[in-house]
């Protein structure tokens, strides 16, 4: 099927677009890479009187290091995101979600931004972001604030920024000792939503955890971050018992619902025994993971 | 009615497009420009037969509205090349037997087109990766993989007869 009719706005600068933004308020959604959006337009699902296309605004498909933060602007695509020198080096966490997100023709659209600003209960980026102490960049009319990723994601489809606002940017903090970061996804098929997400963020000095970050998809009314498990985690280190007290934690930071993906308890399983994988690859044990091999043997350049 | 005018470059000439703006990009492939090669499957974007480049990146374009492709380039498996000129990825489809029905194959060639482009020796699991959010029913993908693989073998021939 296709939409019902809309306005289309198509302005080519950011300044335009945050007028459009103050004038129709709540009437209009902005549209960058519609991977989310459009599906639920053609399902008549969502049926905005008009959209604010920003595809063509120039400056926001930046993706660089500044004064101790990654900084991703809202145009950037998951698949600029797979093929960055400077994610690859540096945000483990963001290389390995990257390429798990759908499938590669809607990688070559999708924005991290996007989904954040989507905030889907099984968005993957939203539980990466989360583990990584993420913030959102708004602007309007009236100027710019940044958000906490924690403070922006409030519930499914529903974020914290106000109707006039147009998010810009996320920034995560640049890592200080030696990062750590995997995700893993449990889909039914390639390029299904999570069954159940997970994504595990440190940063390590030898065994000792100077941080941690968990976030969970697909076990709630929006994204969760583990904070429990997270003090838990830098107050005992990467030792075999601290393990299973963190996977148990997490497990119960979720409130999973049972339905076509599987029970409430078959969820918090997935989300135990993907922390606990994590956590051995953290400490430099290869448990079998079919998924994760494969990425190792992929030159994912989509 | 709402229409806006476009101007955006089919297969390398540039068209201007009369289009309302909820018209999918599909349907304005389809049945404004009247290049059926494009084909709907599945109504959400899950299938990948509507597999078109937009600027050189395969896109579905059932989840893009047509009106987004003012001033970019859309390539469809027409622009990709005709029986008197074959693509080698086409070429490859013929010679590896990487089609039945046929319904999936112009996304799933203009998918492996990109994807030589960018990685011109690309491994098995490579060539399986790219074509994911390409299904096919038909074939169960072996001859599919092939066929790429073939054309792989070709482009680099020709790169190295070009420089020789």
């Amino acid at each position: 099927m296709y939409p019902p009719r809309f306005h289309y706005e198509a302005p080519s600068s950011i300044e335009e677009a945050l007028q459009l933004l103050s004038v129709y308020q709540g009437e209009a959604k902005v549209l960058s890479g519609g991977m989310s959006l459009i599906p639920l337009m053609k399902l008549r699902f969502a049926s905005p009187g008009a959209i604010i296309d920003v595809n063509n605004l120039p400056g926001l498909d930046g993706l660089w290091e500044e004064s101790g933060q990654l900084r991703v602007g809202a145009l950037v695509r998951n698949r600029d995101i797979i093929r960055s020198e400077v994610v690859r080096a540096r945000y483990p966490l963001m290389t390995s979600v990257a390429p798990q997100i759908a499938d590669p023709l809607v990688r070559g659209r999708s924005t991290l931004v996007g989904s954040l600003c989507h905030c889907d209960p099984q968005g993957d980026w939203g539980a990466v972001m989360l583990a990584m102490n993420g913030e959102v960049v708004a602007r309007s009319v009236a100027g710019e604030r940044r958000i906490r990723v924690a403070d922006f994601l409030l519930g499914p489809f529903q974020t914290s920024l106000r109707p006039d606002e147009l998010a810009v940017e996320a920034r995560v903090p640049a890592p200080t000792g030696q990062p750590f970061g995997v995700y893993h996804k449990l889909e039914r098929k390639v390029g299904d939503f999570a069954t159940v997400g997970v994504a595990v963020f440190l940063e390590l000095s030898g065994r000792s955890v100077a941080r941690a970050g968990i976030g969970l998809c697909g076990v709630g009314p929006t994204n969760v971050k583990c904070v429990e498990a997270e003090q838990a985690l830098v107050a005992g280190g990467l030792e075999d018992r601290v393990v299973e007290d963190v996977a148990r934690l997490a497990a119960e930071a979720g409130k999973p619902q049972t339905d076509q993906r599987g029970s409430a308890e078959y969820k918090r399983h997935l989300v135990h025994t993907f922390l606990v994988r994590a956590l051995q690859t953290a400490m430099g044990r290869e448990p079998i993971d079919i998924r994760q091999r494969r990425f190792e043997r992929v030159n994912a350049l989509v | 009615m709402e229409v806006k005018q476009i101007t955006v470059t089919v297969n390398g000439e540039p068209r201007i497009v009369e289009v309302e703006p909820r018209i999918l990009c599909v349907h304005m492939i389809r049945e404004i420009l009247g290049l059926t090669g494009t084909h709907l499957g599945c109504d959400t974007t899950s299938c990948g037969a509507c597999t078109v480049l937009l600027d050189g990146v395969p896109v579905k374009s059932c989840t893009l509205f047509g009106v987004q492709t003012d001033g970019h380039e859309l390539t469809t498996v027409e622009g990709l090349g005709w029986p008197s000129e074959l693509h080698p990825v086409q070429e490859g489809f013929k010679e590896e037997h990487g089609l039945q029905c046929g319904f999936c194959t112009p996304g799933m060639m203009l998918t492996s087109a990109a994807l030589l482009e960018d990685n011109p020796d690309p491994s098995e699991e490579d060539i399986r990766w790219a074509i994911s959010g390409n299904l096919c029913r038909c074939t169960g993908y072996q001859n599919i993989i092939k066929s790429v693989q073939w054309a792989a073998k070709k482009m680099a021939a020709e790169r190295t007869a070009a420089t020789a």
